[in-house]
């Protein structure tokens, strides 16, 4: 039985003071909900996450005591991603017909602050201070500019274009374009990364509502079929956050693995992508996405983004809503938005960052700590 | 003069005049491990051995923590008095990289594949007034 998706439901990224990250999640849902032209009652399961705002099975105290199968999934930054893929498996089993993902989250401002324990680690680790992940973005892009020759200026112009497109998302954050000299000379974060290179915690809500691809038009006109869901942990030798060590044989990453099996198992290839998603929490990490997730080669993002390849009006855009730079990151909710903006465009509804030549199929990755990655292929 | 005392102990020989990080080496596959482990994250044996990591080795990456970290973090620095620090992989004999600190904390002075070796730096003092001292890595060049 093939997954289709029949909702859509977002709360604007960002602050929003006076909700809390639950009730985010649940104005989300209600939003897909309306989208799919149905009701909460008539949900049979959810999946839903959030790291910061609670669990997610409450929002039943907002939305109604049906008795539904609800879990939580809690897998970091891939939270969004293991949900969807839990719910793919639960449609595509046979088990149910109809479904909500859901994600939320509300941050406090500045880094996470995660806790030595809860990674496996002594706490000398987080006393000495190795224990941020932005250290480990920047020396991750520090070693790949050095081994494939990509530039500063290649770093400048993922942010520019993030926020270009922010500027053209209504649920977006960040929506005022930035120019080249206010990227370049932002205080630095981490070398070689600097404040607007990265994305930072943030609020919001995302919701999802699947159900048996026979069923869908009795949700939709437009339904979006997910063609698969993969989520895929850390090889021994992947260069991952919180490493205290790494051994010398490297490994391919969770993307990579992940990636090629969800081509595979979709029955497509890199070439046949028209828009994609691929993690940003800053722009190193998009960068390396690109080849990690098999679009191009290790080193060709230089060309790629001097020739605007992954712009609106390129041949692969690439984060079309400005990306987690954008968006930010209220990390229950993320992976899910990224699924969102592609049934979006994949609809035809993206107004002003509309990607032409009617898009396809589309495509999702989401990498999360400690060295997990999510990816989705959907088609219209 | 204050004691000094390890932060954590098994990650480098101390008291010593010449210390050397401390690991594990798997006898089943033969990789390294740092910090030492029980079960070996190649071959999931529980074969391991003490090893000897040595000090020296090569900057593998790096990168400047520029502002003081949350906690966990934890130093006798304010906000005021904290200086930023390198961070980095170390490439060991071993094949190994280990990530520390670095003493070098500006970008010109930091270039992958430059020579390193191991120091140990006061973190900050215990309730008894001691030193807990811990590992960090430093230019070679600039050590000779």
């Amino acid at each position: 039985m093939d997954v289709a998706i029949v909702g859509l439901g977002m709360h604007s990224f960002g602050r929003t003071p006076t909700m809390s990250g639950l009730e985010q999640g649940a104005a989300a849902t209600r939003s897909a909900l309306a989208d799919a032209g149905t009701d909460f009652k008539r949900m049979q399961f959810a999946f839903g996450g959030s790291q910061d705002s609670g669990n997610a099975d409450s929002l039943v105290n907002l939305l109604g005591l049906t008795g539904l199968q609800f879990t939580n999934v809690a897998n970091g930054c891939a939270t969004g991603g293991s949900s969807l893929n839990a719910a793919y498996s639960a449609i595509k089993s046979g088990q149910y017909d109809v479904g909500l993902v859901v994600g939320f989250d509300k941050h406090d401002r500045g880094a996470f602050n995660p806790k030595p324990a809860d990674w496996g680690l002594d706490d000398w680790y987080g006393e000495t201070g190795l224990m941020l992940t932005t250290q480990y973005f920047g020396m991750k892009i520090q070693r790949y500019m050095h081994d494939h020759g990509i530039s500063k200026e290649t770093l400048i112009r993922v942010a520019e274009k993030a926020f270009r497109n922010g500027s053209l998302t209504p649920t977006a954050w960040r929506q005022t374009a930035l120019s080249r000299e206010e990227i370049e000379n932002a205080p630095m974060v981490s070398e070689p990364l600097n404040k607007y290179m990265f994305c930072s915690p943030a609020e919001g809500g995302c919701a999802l509502i699947v159900c048996r691809a026979d069923i869908a038009h009795e949700f939709h006109p437009r339904p979006i079929y997910l063609k698969t869901a993969v989520v895929r942990s850390r090889n021994y030798g992947s260069f991952e956050v919180f490493s205290p060590s790494q051994p010398p044989e490297m490994a391919n990453s969770p993307t990579v693995t992940a990636s090629q099996a969800a081509f595979e198992l979709a029955g497509v290839g890199p070439e046949d992508i028209d828009v994609a998603q691929l993690q940003d929490t800053e722009v190193g990490a998009e960068i390396m996405h690109m080849a990690e997730n098999g679009f191009c080669e290790h080193g060709e993002q230089e060309k790629w983004l001097a020739e605007g390849v992954t712009e609106l009006t390129g041949r692969l855009p690439v984060n079309t809503d400005g990306g987690c730079l954008a968006n930010g990151e209220p990390v229950g909710a993320s992976g899910l938005r990224q699924v969102h903006e592609i049934c979006v465009q994949l609809r035809g509804d993206a107004g002003a960052r509309q990607v032409a030549g009617e898009p396809k199929v589309g495509y999702t990755h989401v990498y999360g700590a400690p060295g997990i990655s999510g990816v989705n292929i959907l088609s219209r | 003069m204050s004691a000094e005392k390890p932060l954590h102990e098994g990650l480098f020989s101390w008291p010593s005049t010449s210390p050397s990080l401390l690991g594990t080496r798997c006898m089943d596959c033969g990789e390294h491990a740092f910090p030492s482990q029980d079960s070996c994250r190649a071959c999931s044996g529980q074969n391991m051995v003490p090893a000897d990591l040595g000090s020296e080795g090569t900057l593998w990456t790096w990168t400047i923590q520029s502002f003081m970290p949350k906690t966990p973090y934890n130093t006798d620095e304010t906000p005021e008095t904290f200086s930023p620090y390198g961070v980095g992989y170390v490439e060991l004999a071993c094949g190994l990289k280990v990530e520390s600190r670095l003493r070098e904390n500006t970008p010109d002075d930091l270039k992958i594949g430059m020579p390193m070796k191991l120091e140990i730096i006061p973190m900050r003092k215990d309730d008894e007034g001691a030193d807990l001292v811990t590992f960090q890595f430093c230019s070679a060049e600039e050590l000779a």
